[in-house]
């Protein structure tokens, strides 16, 4: 069923989506709204997984968009990556339409990003420095000192640097929230724009996820990026989301503050809500 | 579904249906092995050219081939030696039992020489790199594919088959004439071992008999196959490894299917290779 169809207007920040305006508004760069999802569609035969995706990402703001399994949330994260092409629809990233770029001009676009894996996807055959230094190492000829000094920075800034000899060490050796903060520090090295984290917090235990949630903050004010974070961890979502936005039946249902969707009476979003333990079952709206 | 039936409701219509349905049947079951060897050799085809595409185009990366080369050779080095020299005495064992018959004991080099030349150190060095080399770049591609490392390298913009496969099918086809040689000197000291120490064959005719009808031409003719089985058993190692999808037991399955498959195609190409090389070089008395 498409839950738009069943429910009350989607969408609760009418200066988002609603007021998007046509293709021209898109096309100049706005000073809130980073990046701009209009009518996403995408099918993996016989699966219609993206129904009409319409997303507005906050510039500088941690955005995060939730959802069940199985709802497509990972792969909209890689369409805003680029690494996967849409069956219609555009994104528009700083006023420009990305879909119709060519390989290499999505390869200059991703400069623009970093990426958070799940499980961190560190290089297991290289140690930590060269796992940070990876993307400066592949994308310019920068003298090795200064290579080394901005990793050394990262490890520093991302609490790393006490670790005895972590710049030596192999992934393996590393527990899960090192192995976090590795990642980000391989996906800050490039200063990136935008920060996609898919699933941060997946597998952690509360105090490590908590840690995940402050670091998440702390590299969104530090490094002013804009963050975009896949999760269906709700109390990590309320905790530092700006700006929440939900997946289910492969649109956007429901998007806007915390306070505003936690007051959404939408069924989909209040059983997730729900069953989270944030809201009694049955509270009011 | 029903069948459809004729206007008239005739049971001739019926049974012209049926007897179509069963052709059709057939016709399916006969062209559906064809079709899947057809789907098989082209999808290995695409990734073959697509990492010799990579290998043309910046940035090249000598250290990658570098570290493949020496997995491939320097590290399969002890298992070769090991098996050349039994290969090597075994097949002087062979050819001595039998050559007693006619009394001519004496062309023991010559048939040793001869048979690893073209033929056992070419095959048998395939199988062992396919079972060490082959079994560790599925396994590996494999893991890195679960774990999303593959993906990572995509956000960094580098592509992962000029990255990953290129280095692997090149090192591989550069390091399989090389291994070849090493098992056929080592394959002659183990035939000479056995025929010189334990038979007393007469070191003279063996050397003399040997340097005759051993010509330059049989180690091309072996070196080219091993070249060529290295293309093969690295594509089918590769493809297996870098297409899984699922968790551990699927790379696991991988891992066997890449030393199947590898083995499998050496094997096979052997056949034809034999075949290509007498047409070109026919044997001559």
């Amino acid at each position: 069923m498409n839950p738009q169809s069943a429910h009350p207007p989607a969408v609760v920040d009418p200066s988002a989506v609603g007021a998007s305006g046509g293709a021209g508004a898109l096309a100049r760069r706005d000073e809130r709204w980073q990046i701009r999802v209009r009518g996403l569609h995408k099918t993996f035969p016989p699966q219609h997984v993206l129904r009409g995706i319409d997303l507005d990402i906050e510039r500088g703001k941690t955005n995060i968009i939730i959802g069940g399994s199985g709802q497509g949330k990972s792969v909209l994260m890689k369409h805003l990556m680029g690494l996967l092409k849409p069956d219609a629809g555009q994104i528009w990233v700083d006023g420009v339409d990305v879909v119709p770029f060519n390989d290499l001009e999505m390869a200059k676009l991703r400069r623009k990003y970093g990426m958070v894996f799940q499980y961190a996807a560190l290089f297991d055959s290289m140690n930590v420095v060269e796992n940070i230094a990876f993307p400066l190492l592949e994308r310019y000829k920068l003298p090795k000192s200064e290579v080394m000094e901005r990793v050394r920075d990262l490890l520093k800034r991302l609490d790393l640097e006490n670790v005895g000899g972590i710049e030596q060490k192999f992934p393996p050796e590393l527990s899960g929230g090192q192995r976090k903060r590795v990642g980000l520090a391989r996906a800050l090295i490039d200063r990136p724009e935008i920060l996609l984290y898919d699933e941060p917090t997946t597998g952690l235990d509360p105090v490590a996820t908590k840690n995940v949630d402050e670091m998440i903050q702390r590299t969104a004010h530090d490094f002013g990026v804009t963050s975009v974070v896949i999760s269906h961890d709700m109390a990590s979502t309320f905790r530092i989301g700006d700006r929440i936005s939900m997946l289910a039946g492969g649109k956007i249902i429901v998007s806007g503050t915390a306070d505003e969707v936690i007051r959404s009476p939408l069924p989909a979003l209040r059983e997730f809500v729900e069953t989270s333990g944030l809201v009694a079952p049955g509270a009011p709206a | 579904m029903t069948a459809p039936s004729s206007v008239d409701g005739a049971p001739g219509g019926q049974t012209e249906s049926r007897l179509g349905g069963i052709a059709k049947a057939l016709l399916d079951a006969a062209v559906r092995p064809l079709r899947g060897l057809l789907t098989y050799a082209g999808d290995r085809t695409l990734l073959l050219s697509s990492a010799m595409g990579g290998l043309f185009r910046k940035p090249f990366r000598l250290r990658l081939f570098l570290e493949q080369m020496e997995f491939v050779g320097v590290g399969s080095l002890p298992i070769i030696c090991f098996v050349g020299f039994f290969s090597g005495a075994v097949s002087a064992q062979q050819a001595i039992a039998a050559l007693r018959i006619f009394n001519q004991e004496r062309f023991v080099g010559a048939t040793v020489g001869i048979s690893l030349a073209q033929e056992l150190a070419p095959v048998f060095t395939a199988l062992m790199i396919t079972a060490r080399a082959g079994s560790g770049m599925a396994t590996e591609l494999g893991s890195m594919r679960i774990t999303e490392q593959i993906d990572a390298l995509s956000t960094f913009a580098v592509d992962p088959i000029q990255y990953l496969i290129t280095p692997r099918i090149v090192a591989t086809v550069l390091m399989m004439p090389i291994m070849t040689m090493v098992f056929n000197i080592i394959g002659l000291v183990g035939a000479y071992i056995y025929s010189i120490l334990l038979e007393h064959i007469d070191l003279g005719q063996f050397i003399e008999q040997f340097t005759y009808w051993t010509d330059p031409k049989d180690y091309v003719i072996g070196c080219t196959k091993a070249a060529v089985f290295g293309i093969t058993l690295s594509v089918a190692a590769c493809y297996q490894g870098y297409y899984v999808r699922g968790g551990a037991k699927e790379v696991g399955l991988a891992t066997t299917s890449a030393v199947v498959a590898g083995s499998v195609s050496v094997l096979v190409s052997d056949f034809f290779l034999i075949d290509i090389f007498h047409i070109l070089w026919p044997y001559q008395s």
